[in-house]
């Protein structure tokens, strides 16, 4: 049998072409049903801007957390499963440290500082906002980026250092037992109730006239979009002007090479690891801030759509990441004017697994950290 | 070395391994024992604590025997295996339930077929959603695959907990007329059926040992021997004690039957093939074994399992709900397999056994003897209130919280597990027992004349 037989057979089992030609029509029956949906007023225009700005905004968390996920994948070459968590963190210290400055005097520290476990302090009362408490915010985000920074080198020094060398495999396995024990250790003193984080009511909000209505614009959202442009702005000089990128490259193509020609990988790993920590730390302060709510799984409910935004964008790299979260971002939110809104979720994921099965290298394809 | 000699081998191997198996299992029962003496259990209590005990064991037994298949034969990276496990149980559920909605209008009906059927349903699915699985996945690297599988069972969870699939009316008959000639005319039992959305479903069929000593012309020799207990042990009502005993040696059996499937799948010359591609896919390939198809076959199998597993975990629960699929479980069962060394069908269930004994339940009757031992009173309310005790330097509240918290320190314990096991002993706790993949031993026979200066022909005509 000969090699392209063999690989026509392959394609046939695997049924690649019913499955490209299944997308496709699918494909083609969502833009028929939006068209149609616009066109019968069934879909108004203005609730999909609203989408439209929700996804957005979703999305650019999810890529400002995936540059993170992204830099580790392909230079450490694992799937940090306890990257979810690390998002979480960033949230925990991030809101005790905006509740500490926005309510210190009138309650007790411990209670700011548990983020009122138990219902001991509320978000809404201490005003948490970035209009009415914009110190208590900013401190919030850096102590969210330097508390998570800590965090993570913290637990690559004990954790993944001593099994550098260990395949992707079992350093994956290893941060699934960071995961558990990270998350549960927040439950463990933070508590597993979901509390609200911000004065929701007192946020500033203006309506957006949108053709048939008007969709909803908040002080958070600009914040978010300000704050995550930023930083992505950020460490687009940083792996440019630096020749940190070039190193990191380096390392992701081949590390023993990138060792003998003089790059100080330990220090390349480590800089990495404060770069992408300090950016999930603040994606983490940022989300909570935005969605108004903080819970202990939040960081780990993000966590598949962050893989998601990494694989579609190609991991390595940090445009990639970008970019796959807002299209993820964008089909959690925008998807349910096709499907029941509880699957929102899961066209997210069917987004990756077809991406992974007709370019597993992701839409902005190639090792391109920088 | 002759077939005999080989077959020796591998009894000794086998008595050593059932020996090991006992050993453990002994010590970690006694442990129970004890801990129900000190907890001041009469007999009905022990008999609980135990049947709760070998209810986990066997369990975690035959789930980590079936991940075995997966990563320990065949190196399939699976983290979905609860998505299969909650494919399992519901399709169980929505052919065994009775068709008259008997919870309330709010409670959706089944199909009403025999319990037996019903599994064997759940089994061919779970099967099937493996082939789904497998059939576009297995071409992807391992740790992609780790993700679209995760993500495969969260998929199910969200399915599980939509109002879209919550329930549906069912017609009274089913026409099929294809231009005017009616193909078939069903007239279907159920009204409503439905995967139950957020509140789950009551498992309201037959009590599943009911039905298995029923099919076995057992029923009423067994209501006779609790009858006898009744009389002569416990006096008031035994029943749900020894229920529980039995229904945890049916899992002990079907721990027993999976390990003879999969350590009879692993010496066949497919399972072989599974450890050949295992060790170097394109190595197996270039022996033209056709790799895609041998990986499938494992993972439709191994899904399979998992839905029997999940079928046994939670068919004997009075209900279902999705929030006990979440990927937690699947997560459980990889600590397991890695505590007991992947690979090894023995070790699997041993890592079962293990985490049951000391991760999963452990923890739990500390804190009970803890708190059986000394009066310590309530507990905080929050860590805040806890941390502040130590301010008038008493440690006791922060104790007692810590107690009170042991479910979720449980799963700290568990990562910390994890991460020193892969940090020490990534083979397993019984160390490297990874079967290779081939019909005769590698090892090169110790001792002996091993170090005669003979050995200059490399010591292959021995």
């Amino acid at each position: 049998m000969s090699i392209s037989e063999t690989y026509v057979r392959y394609r046939r089992t695997l049924g690649e072409e019913p499955l490209a030609i299944g997308v496709v029509l699918v494909a083609l029956w969502m833009v028929w049903a939006l068209v149609s949906g616009l066109w019968t007023g069934g879909i108004q225009v203005s609730s999909l801007a609203s989408l439209v700005w929700d996804g957005l905004l979703r999305g650019l968390i999810i890529g400002l957390a995936g540059i993170g996920l992204s830099m580790t994948y392909s230079i450490l070459n694992f799937a940090n499963f306890a990257h979810g968590d690390y998002l979480t963190s960033g949230a925990f210290a991030g809101m005790a440290t905006s509740y500490l400055v926005a309510g210190i005097g009138e309650n007790s520290v411990g209670a700011l500082l548990l983020v009122g476990a138990g219902g001991s302090v509320f978000g809404g009362a201490l005003g948490i906002g970035v209009t009415t408490s914009p110190i208590a915010v900013v401190l919030g985000a850096i102590v969210a980026g330097g508390l998570t920074i800590a965090l993570a080198l913290f637990i690559d020094r004990f954790v993944y250092k001593p099994i550098r060398d260990e395949s992707g495999i079992a350093l994956l396995i290893t941060s699934i037992g960071v995961a558990f024990a990270l998350r549960y250790l927040i439950q463990f003193v933070f508590g597993a109730g979901v509390r609200g984080t911000t004065a929701a009511g007192s946020v500033p909000r203006i309506n957006v006239p949108a053709f048939d209505g008007t969709f909803r614009v908040t002080a958070h959202d600009a914040s978010l979009i300000v704050v995550a442009g930023g930083l992505m702005l950020g460490v687009h000089l940083l792996l440019q002007r630096t020749k940190l990128g070039k190193a990191m490259r380096a390392m992701s193509d081949n590390e023993d090479l990138a060792r003998i020609t003089g790059i100080p990988t330990e220090r390349v790993i480590r800089t990495t690891w404060i770069v992408g920590a300090g950016l999930t730390g603040i994606a983490g302060y940022m989300f909570v801030l935005w969605k108004g709510t903080l819970g202990f799984n939040d960081g780990w409910l993000l966590l598949l759509l962050v893989f998601a935004a990494v694989i579609l964008g190609g991991i390595g790299s940090i445009y990639g990441a970008i970019g796959g979260g807002i299209v993820i971002g964008l089909t959690a939110s925008v998807s349910v004017i096709w499907i029941p809104s509880e699957f929102g979720r899961a066209a997210a994921f069917m987004v990756m697994i077809v991406i992974l099965l007709f370019k597993p290298e992701g839409i902005f394809s190639g090792r391109t950290t920088a | 070395m002759s077939v005999d000699d080989l077959r020796g081998r591998f009894e000794g191997l086998f008595e050593r391994d059932v020996t090991l198996v006992l050993a453990v299992l002994g010590t970690i029962y006694l442990a129970y024992v004890l801990a129900g003496v000190a907890f001041g259990y009469g007999l009905r209590g022990q008999l609980n604590s135990i049947a709760n005990l070998t209810f986990y064991v066997g369990a975690f037994g035959m789930l980590a025997l079936a991940l075995n298949l997966h990563w320990g034969y065949t190196g399939l990276f699976n983290i979905g295996i609860v998505g299969f496990m909650g494919i399992g149980v519901y399709v169980t559920a929505l052919v065994s339930k009775p068709p008259v909605a008997q919870g309330g209008a709010a409670q959706v009906g089944g199909l009403g077929l025999p319990l037996g059927v019903g599994m064997l349903a759940g089994v061919v699915v779970a099967g099937g959603f493996g082939l789904l699985v497998a059939l576009p996945a297995l071409r992807l690297r391992a740790d992609y695959l780790a993700i679209v599988t995760v993500a495969f069972s969260e998929i199910i969870r969200f399915t599980m907990m939509s109002r879209t699939f919550q329930s549906y009316t069912v017609p009274d008959t089913i026409d099929l007329t294809v231009a005017g000639v009616q193909l078939f005319s069903l007239d279907p039992t159920a009204d409503t059926i439905g995967l139950g959305g957020g509140g789950g479903l009551i498992l309201n069929y037959a009590d599943p040992l009911e039905a298995l000593l029923r099919t076995l012309f057992l029923w009423e020799p067994y209501l006779g021997f609790v009858a006898f207990v009744q009389r002569t042990l416990i006096p008031n009502n035994p029943k749900p004690v020894i229920d529980g005993l039995l229904y945890g040696i049916v899992l002990l059996i079907g721990v027993g039957l999976f390990y003879l499937l999969l350590s009879r799948t692993g010496k066949s010359p497919f399972g072989r093939v599974l450890k050949a591609i295992r060790e170097d896919e394109d190595v197996a390939n270039a022996l033209g074994k056709d790799t895609d198809r041998f990986k499938l076959t494992a993972f439709v199998l191994g899904s399979a399992l998992m839905g029997l597993g999940g079928i046994l975990w939670y068919s004997s629960r009075g209900s279902i709900t999705p929030p006990s699929f979440r990927p937690n479980i699947t997560f459980f069962v990889w600590i397991a397999l890695i505590i007991g060394g992947a690979g090894s069908n023995t070790g699997s269930f041993l890592g079962g056994a293990i985490f049951a004994g000391l991760l999963y339940e452990g923890p739990r009757y500390v804190k009970n003897l803890v708190e059986a031992a000394f009066n310590l009173g309530d507990a905080p309310r929050n860590f805040g209130e806890a941390v502040a005790a130590f301010g008038s330097l008493d440690p006791v509240p922060f104790l007692v919280y810590t107690l009170d918290s042991v479910s979720q320190l449980r799963l700290v314990i568990m990562g910390v597990v994890l991460i020193w096991l892969m940090h020490n002993r990534p083979e397993g706790l019984l160390g490297h027992r990874k079967e290779t993949a081939s019909s005769v031993d590698l090892t090169r026979p110790s001792g002996g004349d091993a170090g005669n200066a003979a050995a200059a022909d490399g010591g292959e005509n021995r």
